[in-house]
C-alpha cells in the first residue's frame, strides 16, 4: 500500500503525512478527521483506484445549512453556507454530485429556500436533498420543500436512484413525529423501502441518507429514529451499506456488521456532544473557532474496494 | 454568551417547577389561576417548564419559546396546535373543557408537557 504512485501534484496539495493517515484509516476502518482533508481524500481515492484501475467517483455531503439562522452562534448562516459551497466549487476533482442531508433552512420561509437554492447553485453540481425538521415549518407542513426540491419523489419526499453501480436511497424521518418519540420513517415509507431493495444483489453497494440519524446517538435528546431497525433489517443482507445523516451538527460514526453510520458537520453552527450540556441547540464558540467546527464530507467510492471512504473537512482548512 | 452552556440554572428551575406542579395537582386551589390570567410555560433548553400545569376551565395558558431554536406546541389529540415559534415568540390557548391535555413539540418530540384542566 505504501508504494502507490500518485500524482505528484496531489502530494503538493495534500501533505504526505495526511495521506499516510488516510491510508491507515483505509486499513482499519476508523474514521479520520483532518483539516486538509479534501486534497488528501482525492489522493486516497486515486491511490485506492490504482491497483485494479476501476472507475471510481466521489460525491459530497453537506448538511444543516440553516439558511436564515442569525443568532449568536452564527450571525450569518447563509455566509458560511456560501463558503462551504465555494470550497466544493474549487475542488480540483469535481465530485459527481452533492447530497444535502436536511435543515436546508432555519424556518422554511420562501426567502430562505430561495437563498439556499441560489447559494448551492454556485457549486455547479447536481444536488440531491432530503428535508430536516426545519424544512417542514411552512403552512403546508413540508409543501414548500416538496414544491422546490421534491419533484418526482414519493410520499413525504423519499426516492432512490442508481449511480455508477451504487444504489442511493433518500429517506424522510422528520414528518408525523409522535409525542415522546424520536425521528420516524412510518409504515408507508418502510413498505416502499422493502420493495425498493427487493431483488437487488447483495453485492450492490448501498448509500442511505436521511436527516436524523438512523441509529440512536443520544435518545434523551431525540437523536435517533424510532423505527430505523426495520429499515436496517432490510439493509443488513447487503455487503456494503453506508448511512449518511445530519441533524446533530457533529461527526459521529459507528459500524454495525456491514453497515457504516456517519453524521456530518453543519455548515451553520455546532451543537454540544450528546449529554454534555443541558440540552441540544446552537453552541456558541469563540468566533475564531467557529470555522473549525463547520464542514463538509467527501465520500470516495472505488468499485470493488470497501468501504466508501468518508473524509471530513472543516471550513477552517 | 451561549444559552446552551449557561441555561443550567433555568433547567434546575424548570425541574423545580415540575416538583411544585406535582404537589399542586393534589391541592388544585394553589395552582388554579383566575380566567384570562393563566400560567406561562417557558421553553428553555428544549424543556417545557413547568412540565405540567393545572388550571380551571376558561383559563388561557401561554407558551414562550426562549431557545435559539424554533419549537411548536401541539396537543397529542391535535385539539390545539401552534404555528412554529421562533425565539421569544408566544402561543396562547384557552382551555374550555376539563381533562388532561398532553402536548409536545412536533419538531423535537422528546419535549413533552401536560395541562390539567379542572371544572370551574
Amino acid at each position: 500500500m505504501s508504494d502507490h504512485d500518485h500524482d505528484p501534484d496531489e502530494t503538493s496539495t495534500g501533505d504526505r503525512r495526511g495521506f499516510l493517515k488516510c491510508m491507515a484509516w483505509a486499513g482499519t476502518g476508523a474514521l479520520w478527521t483532518m483539516s486538509g482533508g479534501i486534497a488528501s481524500s482525492i489522493s486516497l481515492g486515486q491511490a485506492m483506484a490504482a491497483p485494479a484501475k476501476p472507475k471510481g467517483f466521489t460525491f459530497l455531503q453537506i448538511s444543516d445549512s440553516h439558511v436564515g439562522f442569525n443568532k449568536p452562534a452564527n450571525p450569518d448562516a447563509a455566509a458560511t453556507y456560501r463558503e462551504a459551497v465555494a470550497k466544493i466549487a474549487a475542488l480540483p476533482q469535481k465530485p459527481d454530485f452533492i447530497i444535502h442531508t436536511g435543515d436546508i433552512t432555519q424556518l422554511s420561509k420562501a426567502q430562505e429556500f430561495d437563498d439556499a437554492e441560489q447559494i448551492i447553485k454556485g457549486a455547479g453540481l447536481q444536488v440531491f436533498h432530503v428535508p430536516g425538521e426545519h424544512d417542514m415549518l411552512d403552512e403546508g407542513a413540508g409543501k414548500a420543500y416538496l414544491d422546490r426540491f421534491g419533484k418526482g419523489t414519493q410520499g413525504a419526499g423519499w426516492y432512490s436512484f442508481d449511480h455508477k453501480g451504487v444504489h442511493f436511497v433518500a429517506l424522510i424521518n422528520v414528518v408525523n413525529l409522535k409525542a415522546g418519540g424520536m425521528g420516524s420513517l412510518g409504515p408507508d415509507q418502510l413498505a416502499w423501502l422493502e420493495k425498493d431493495l427487493a431483488g437487488r444483489p447483495a453485492s450492490q453497494p448501498i448509500v442511505v441518507f436521511a436527516h436524523i440519524p438512523l441509529w440512536t446517538v443520544y435518545a434523551d435528546w431525540g437523536w435517533g429514529t424510532d423505527d430505523a431497525q426495520r429499515a436496517l433489517g432490510y439493509l443488513k443482507r447487503f455487503g456494503s451499506v453506508t448511512v449518511l445523516n445530519g441533524h446533530i451538527h457533529q461527526i459521529t460514526q459507528k459500524v454495525e456488521g456491514n453497515i457504516r453510520f456517519h453524521t456530518a458537520r453543519s455548515t451553520a453552527f455546532p451543537q454540544p456532544v450528546g449529554g454534555q450540556a443541558p440540552s441540544p441547540g446552537p453552541l456558541k464558540v469563540p468566533t475564531e473557532q467557529l470555522h473549525s467546527m463547520l464542514g463538509i464530507t467527501t465520500a470516495s467510492f472505488v468499485r470493488g474496494s470497501e468501504p466508501i471512504a468518508l473524509v471530513d473537512a472543516t471550513l477552517a482548512s | 454568551m451561549s444559552k446552551t452552556m449557561f441555561r443550567a440554572g433555568a433547567l434546575a428551575l424548570a425541574l423545580a417547577g415540575c416538583a411544585l406542579t406535582a404537589a399542586a395537582i393534589t391541592t388544585p386551589a394553589a395552582a388554579a389561576a383566575p380566567a384570562a390570567a393563566g400560567p406561562t410555560v417557558n421553553i428553555d433548553n428544549f424543556v417545557f417548564g413547568p412540565a405540567a400545569v393545572t388550571v380551571t376551565v376558561g383559563t388561557t395558558v401561554t407558551w414562550v419559546n426562549r431557545d435559539d431554536i424554533p419549537h411548536t406546541v401541539v396537543a397529542d389529540d391535535k385539539s390545539f396546535k401552534s404555528k412554529v415559534l421562533d425565539t421569544d415568540e408566544k402561543f396562547s390557548f384557552t382551555f374550555t373543557k376539563p381533562g388532561e391535555f398532553g402536548y409536545f413539540c412536533s419538531l423535537h418530540p422528546h419535549m413533552t408537557g401536560k395541562v390539567i384542566v379542572k371544572a370551574a
